[in-house]
């Protein structure tokens, strides 16, 4: 009886360990459902969509050269559409250029741009009657209207967006819209000028297509009026749905000791013809490092390009590299690497030391440096073309990331195996086994009679 | 002392049956987990993509068997972004109407080029990834054909890996006059293979390569240079590709596979072997073993098979 007592704790233990399992396998179902990505969370304070339209109301928008009608009256029907078909969050502005002064004075007529709505949510019906008033008057500063547009949109951290319509050359520069362009985009505000053209001569069209590349925007060719509201409605709402994105700005420097720590997320930064960049990056043991580079040609420049992003520790031992090269029209030169960090060292006290004798001893281990960081060196072939100015920098974007290393696999999953001659195999080595257990047993029967 | 035999015996039961369920549990779960291939009637439900980004950060997400068709002008950059996971073959395919040829002054080179989440330059298996269009033609179609995703690759290796991918397209060469002309462009993404045929087998890549697209946060230059640098969970991400659910299992059970059945197979051809070969050797049902000689054999009583005990 003793026996019995001890022994009936068994069966609530064989149930709870049932319940255990069975539950086990259902809750660990469930925590994949919480993680899913929640595709760009939305931040706390959020900045809405800002886009400032400029239009060009100068003498020429008289010219009555679109499918029969003048540039200025579709300009006017096409943005009346546009602001009927406005998104609800959306902080949108008018500027014009040419509005007011009718008179030959260029110094005077060369200030003519103003503000015909601030940037913010707008009265569409007010819009609409003060669009539709407007009537071809005075010259085209248009590098003036860019600076004022920057004005009107004011700073913060989301990319700010400029619509340009426009029928011809700048005929004030200096400032040259093209280097004004170039200047706000360098100036630390995410800024993109889009550019509408609606004469086709070969000097509006360069003009327009050097204010659109200095800013990263696009350029079109207006040939109908359904061509540009389509245009501008489409730029509006990439407005909206890009505008959130924005890198954050770092500056690199020309040494590695010195070099500015970062994180992983995206960074921006100007670097010059054949300057090099360097940044730091922590990564641990086990970790792996990601990292990507893209180099925007925003001016002119020679026809072959290149790009190099060297990964190196912090004694100046390459690790890996990418690179890109090409040729011909391009937006960006972009190239990538991948890093694993090796397993952590043997010696556990290593992560303490402190890092300032380490380079030393872990360059002469073999091993980046025991604090894990390297070092990313970013250079660029980009040559300018004569006469383009090389300050400011060309644009860089730099993306960073830290991820788990992946170890390399240990072949095929579990043993299992595949194939007719795993069945082959393993066939015969039944058969073997049968034939001689059969023949032990035999032997020992013939054994067993014979005594 | 019945008692004492059924504890034991009831408690194994109940494991074993939860044991069966799990077991049962086990493939429902991982054929329920997404598979690489693009659903049909996803696409159909998602209509086409109808904005390309102009910059890596901005492209437009298609998701899988979705569509794009973009108004665009000549010479613009468009991108888009999808989502590839191991053993996955991708095929992207655009379609570009021209502008009106009265408009335009010559011909124009079209290009598609496909970019890993790290920016890296894919090469394409198929093309034409390029293709040049005479001044009267209406348009131009353009293809490119990605290798088969791998499930891991060395790190210093260039090799195609889960996660986004990037499109671009783009005009390379063209008469500046044509430029901003208004063109169509439709984008079709199809995905073939699965993650079965996935080389290395075995290999797995423990973070897909999607890039951050948040913006980042630097640290001062003398600032310690340890420890920041936690995968950030806030961070928000590029297109990624499903992930394949993860139970308690995961680790020990990695799916059902055809290696399993191979396995099985050859486990049961060795156990009709063996009992074949010791049939052979040990039961002769016909024959006696050696021993005493035939001629002792007696007509009368027959004997007793010896092996029937």
């Amino acid at each position: 009886m003793t026996t019995t007592s001890s022994r009936r704790p068994a069966r609530p233990a064989g149930l709870l360990a049932a319940l255990a399992i069975t539950a086990g396998a259902v809750l660990s179902g469930l925590p994949a459902h919480a993680d899913e990505p929640s595709g760009g969370a939305p931040a706390a304070t959020r900045e809405a969509p800002k886009v400032d339209l400029v239009l060009d109301v100068s003498g020429s928008m008289r010219a009555e050269d679109i499918q029969g009608k003048s540039r200025i009256s579709v300009a006017q029907k096409s943005l009346s559409d546009v602001i009927d078909a406005l998104p609800p969050e959306a902080d949108f502005g008018i500027r014009t250029l040419g509005a007011t002064y009718p008179g030959n004075d260029k110094t005077e007529g060369c200030k003519d741009t103003k503000q015909l709505f601030p940037v913010g949510k707008t009265d569409k019906v007010e819009a609409k009657t003060a669009v539709a008033t407007l009537r071809p008057t005075g010259w085209t500063p248009i590098g003036l209207a860019l600076r004022g547009a920057a004005q009107d949109l004011g700073d913060g951290p989301t990319t700010r967006r400029v619509v340009l319509i426009t029928d011809g050359e700048d005929s004030c520069a200096p400032p040259d819209p093209c280097d004004v362009a170039r200047e706000l985009a360098a100036r630390g505000i995410p800024l993109v000028v889009d550019t509408l053209g609606l004469a086709h001569d070969d000097k509006t069209r360069q003009q327009l297509l050097c204010i659109a590349n200095a800013t990263g925007g696009t350029y079109t060719d207006v040939r109908t009026q359904e061509q540009l509201t389509q245009k501008v409605k489409q730029l509006v709402g990439r407005a909206a749905d890009t505008h959130n994105v924005t890198p954050a700005k770092a500056s690199g420097t020309d040494k590695c000791e010195t070099a500015p720590v970062l994180t992983p997320g995206v960074y921006t930064d100007r670097e010059k013809f054949s300057e090099h960049r360097v940044y730091r990056v922590p990564v641990k043991a086990g970790q792996e490092l990601r990292a990507s580079v893209s180099v925007t040609p925003d001016r002119a420049v020679a026809r072959d390009y290149g790009v190099l992003l060297q990964a190196t520790d912090t004694a100046g031992q390459e690790l890996v590299r990418g690179s890109d090269a090409g040729s011909g029209r391009t937006d960006v030169a972009s190239t990538g690497v991948r890093w694993s960090a090796p397993d952590a060292p043997d010696a556990s006290d290593s992560p303490s030391a402190p890092s300032g004798k380490s380079s030393a001893a872990a360059s002469a281990a073999g091993r980046p440096s025991a604090d894990g960081t390297v070092c990313l060196i970013v250079s660029n072939s980009f040559a300018a073309q004569p006469g383009v100015q090389a300050d400011p920098g060309l644009p860089l974007e730099l993306t960073v990331d830290v991820a788990a290393a992946s170890p390399a696999p240990d072949g095929p999953a579990m043993g299992l195996g595949r194939g007719w001659i795993l069945l082959l195999t393993l066939t015969l080595a039944g058969l073997l086994t049968g034939l001689v257990f059969g023949w032990v047993a035999r032997w020992r029967i013939a054994v067993w009679r014979e005594n | 002392m019945r008692t004492t035999m059924r504890t034991p015996l009831k408690a194994l039961r109940a494991g074993l049956l939860a044991l069966g369920l799990t077991a049962l549990a086990a493939p429902a779960a991982s054929a329920a987990s997404p598979s690489a291939s693009p659903s049909p009637s996803a696409s159909a439900s998602a209509g086409p993509v109808t904005t390309a980004g102009t910059t890596f950060l901005t492209a437009a997400t298609l998701a899988p068997g979705q569509d794009a068709t973009v108004a665009a002008s000549t010479g613009d950059y468009l991108y888009w972004a999808f989502a590839a996971s191991e053993g996955q073959t991708d095929t992207v395919q655009v379609n570009v109407t021209l502008p009106p040829s009265a408009d335009r002054t010559g011909p124009q080179t079209w290009s598609v080029e496909l970019f890993d989440g790290l920016r890296r330059r894919q090469s394409c298996t198929a093309g034409p990834q390029n293709a040049t269009a005479q001044q009267s033609a209406a348009s131009v179609g353009l293809s490119c054909t990605l290798r088969q995703i791998r499930s891991w690759a060395e790190p210093w290796s260039g090799d195609p890996l889960p996660g986004t991918y990037y499109v671009r397209l783009s005009v390379g060469d063209v008469p500046q006059p044509d430029l901003g002309l208004a063109a169509q462009v439709q984008v079709h993404i199809t995905a073939k293979g699965g993650a079965d045929d996935a080389q290395p087998e075995g290999g797995s890549l423990k973070a897909p390569l999607v890039p951050p697209v948040n913006a980042g946060s630097t640290a001062a230059p003398g600032a310690a240079a340890t420890g920041s640098a936690a995968p950030n969970a806030a961070a928000s991400r590029a297109a990624a590709p499903a992930e394949p659910e993860s139970h308690w299992y995961s680790d020990v059970f990695s799916g059902w596979n055809t290696r399993w059945f191979w396995t099985i197979a050859g486990g049961a051809l060795a156990a009709l072997a063996g009992v074949a070969g010791y049939t052979l050797t040990r039961h002769p049902r016909g024959r006696r073993p050696a021993g005493p000689v035939p001629a002792q054999r007696q007509p009368h009583a027959p004997q007793p098979d010896p092996y029937r005990s």
